[in-house]
């Protein structure tokens, strides 16, 4: 008997067609692709966000060449900022931060950094995407010790309906620190695509944060990698209001005893938005600390997804796990899929996991409205106090304000 | 001026009828008392004055200074001065106390038509209201009730009818969980706040708090209407008696 072959969507035959253009030496990440196809809900790793179905189209192929802005929400914080557009990094190169060094290379074969990729072993059929389209790696090494006051702003810009596909790679070496804010600005139409991998050093400290303001009908699929040493500190936030389609990766591992990690995230999301958080943090020594909070908030027919994965490897005593995944549903059309999963091999841990989901407490509501604050604002100060639970992890004050600002800008265009 | 007059609810699916023509008067400057057993509805009541959306009114009106309270949202009773001091205040973890409070008073003052308060006259009006009623700064800081003990809760919603100032303010069981010092402190601070022009109804199952609130009129509720008024002098004799008399009047 023949065996079936699956029809292609149309998404699915422009990202074929797109590959003819993948150099030699990205043709296996191409490959591993185009063998598989985009992930469906038989996938289980994307069952709640379907890929195939989702994705409508591919826009072509991002050209070199189109100017942006300068002018960035990050403004304020006075950052280095590292502008890619469509995929493409420049910097200013005469002030580079003193202890950072940042250069592009173009041989970034493979789907990870090394052998020892924290990236799915099967192959993750978004990061796949990523390694046969990337035209060059930006890479960021902070020096031995050095303790990097100026964050570094990435601030990824896609012009117009077109795929644009950027990899960042960060060394942070032994003792040194570095904040790196992910800034993500798309035109309506437009696909894109980036991983950003660290490997952050023994007592080496990496705050990252990661803003998703693109176009409500943008897609965003972005993919954030780490690497622990031992007594080491990451925190990774993650803020969305903006894309009709959205996902985003965290795959961290411990790799040195003794180290602590905080991932949190707060998605605001309305009208048919669909935004989707898949974390794996992966316990492979002894003695670390992780702690995950995501928030959602969800109006009119917006779907939120959080895919939260904890393995404690077999050698991994004293871990200390704990994440919860907190929902508001603010009108009936909303849904949430939560899939919190501890895999625990070892026998001396603490590990535990929450999930969600329901309206604003009514009893909570008329308390303030009894107080005197019309509905409208009772509800935002309960909401802006929700997302507030997940912004309070964020260690840089600067962001977390501007957050808090950007969350309450939301939560008044509601109305 | 107060006035209920022939109020029948039942709670929302209409299942359970629960004040059967409830009639009571509160005049300015007064303070009334309403005493009866569990289930008799007292809450009921204090819930249906303030708004809260749980209970379908059958028939009746509740006229605040000759406005119909029951045409009016729970926010917009708060501005026209309604205040409930709750049996038990919720917590808002997220929620600093002073922005709580600030977000508060200025939303009424908007709805009064009123400017905003300044914000050093905020502070000071809260710091002295906080310190009348033993409330430390620190807690002012914290989530709104958040690891409160009962008698904290109890001084911080005595301390948001301070700031607030209605012209009527329900206190349901405020005595509920409180010891006696903390039942004094609480006394105290509503004492303070009595005046011609605003009034009280305190609704407790106790004497006890009315040693210290003394009321000018009792009323006793059972069955979801007011089947005795009095003096202070009533509320002792119920101590002495107890509610059976009135009850057994009613189911005659």
């Amino acid at each position: 008997m023949a065996s079936v072959t699956p029809l292609k969507t149309s998404a699915e035959l422009a990202l074929i067609a797109q590959g003819a253009s993948v150099p030699a030496l990205r043709q296996p990440a191409f490959e591993r692709f185009a063998a598989a196809g985009l992930p469906h809900r038989r996938i289980e790793a994307y069952h709640y966000t379907d890929l195939r179905a989702l994705l409508k189209d591919a826009p072509p192929l991002a050209k070199a060449g189109a100017a942006v802005s300068s002018v960035s929400v990050l403004d304020e914080l006075d950052a280095f900022v590292v502008t890619v557009v469509d995929g493409q990094p420049t910097w200013a190169k005469g002030d580079a931060v003193a202890g950072v060094s940042i250069s592009l290379k173009g041989d970034a074969a493979d789907d990870g950094l090394a052998a020892d990729s924290v990236f799915p072993k099967d192959g993750d059929p978004i990061v796949a995407l990523n390694a046969a389209f990337v035209d060059q790696t930006l890479h960021l090494s902070v020096a031995d010790g050095a303790q990097i006051d100026k964050p570094v702003h990435l601030r990824f810009v896609t012009t117009g309906a077109v795929s644009a596909y950027a990899r960042v790679v960060v060394e942070i070496a032994d003792g040194a620190k570095l904040t790196l804010i992910e800034t993500h600005e798309s035109a309506t139409g437009a696909l894109a695509n980036s991983v950003v991998e660290a490997v952050v050093g023994d007592d080496a400290h990496f705050d990252h944060m990661r803003i998703n303001l693109v176009d409500p009908q943008a897609t965003l699929l972005t993919t954030f990698g780490g690497r622990m040493g031992a007594r080491s500190t990451v925190t990774s936030g993650n803020f969305v209001t903006g894309s009709a389609l959205s996902r985003h990766q965290v795959f961290l591992r411990f790799e040195g005893e003794g180290s602590n990690a905080t991932i949190s995230g707060a998605s605001l999301l309305k009208d048919r938005q669909h935004v989707d958080t898949t974390l794996v943090v992966d316990h492979a020594v002894p003695e670390c600390v992780s702690r995950e909070h995501f928030a959602h908030v969800l109006d009119g027919e917006a779907t939120g997804v959080f895919q939260g994965k904890i393995i404690v490897r077999p050698h991994a005593q004293q871990t200390d796990g704990k994440m919860m995944s907190r929902a508001v549903l603010l009108a009936d059309g909303a849904t949430m899929n939560n899939k919190p999963e501890l895999e625990i091999f070892a026998d001396d841990v603490q590990c535990g996991h929450g999930a969600t989901v329901g309206a604003l407490d009514d009893d909570l509501l008329f308390y303030l409205r009894a107080r005197g604050l019309p509905k409208a604002e009772a509800e935002a100060l309960m909401l802006q106090a929700f997302v507030g639970e997940a912004l309070e992890m964020i260690p840089h004050e600067g962001v977390r304000e501007m957050l808090e600002a950007m969350t309450e800008t939301w939560l008044k265009a509601r109305g | 001026m107060l006035e209920i007059r022939n109020l029948h609810v039942a709670i929302e699916d209409g299942s359970k009828k629960i004040l059967n023509g409830l009639d009571l008067t509160i005049h300015n400057g007064e303070v009334a008392a309403i005493m009866g057993p569990n289930g008799s509805g007292k809450s009921t009541l204090s819930y249906v004055i303030a708004g809260k959306p749980d209970y379908e009114i059958l028939d009746g009106e509740i006229l605040l200074d000759g406005e119909n309270l029951l045409d009016m949202e729970p926010d917009a009773r708060a501005a026209a001065g309604v205040f409930l001091a709750f049996q038990y205040p919720l917590e808002i973890p997220g929620v600093a106390t002073m922005t709580f409070l600030k977000a508060a008073m200025n939303a009424q003052s908007r709805a009064r038509g009123e400017g905003e308060l300044k914000t050093p006259d905020f502070m000071r009006r809260v710091k002295v209201g906080a310190e009348k009623l033993g409330i430390p700064q620190e807690m002012l800081r914290r989530g709104l009730n958040v690891g409160f003990s009962g008698g904290e809760k109890k001084r911080m919603e005595i301390l948001q009818m301070a700031l607030l100032e209605p012209s009527i303010a329900i206190l349901d069981e405020t005595d509920s969980g409180l010891d006696i010092d903390a039942l004094k402190i609480v006394s105290e601070g509503v004492n303070a706040l009595r005046s011609a022009d605003r009034s009280f109804l305190v609704i407790t199952h106790y004497q006890r708090l009315l040693n210290y609130i003394v009321p000018d009129t009792v009323h006793v509720m059972s069955k979801g209407r007011i089947v005795k008024t009095g003096g202070k002098e009533l509320a002792l004799e119920l101590e002495a008696n107890g509610y059976a008399d009135y009850v057994s009047d009613v189911a005659a």
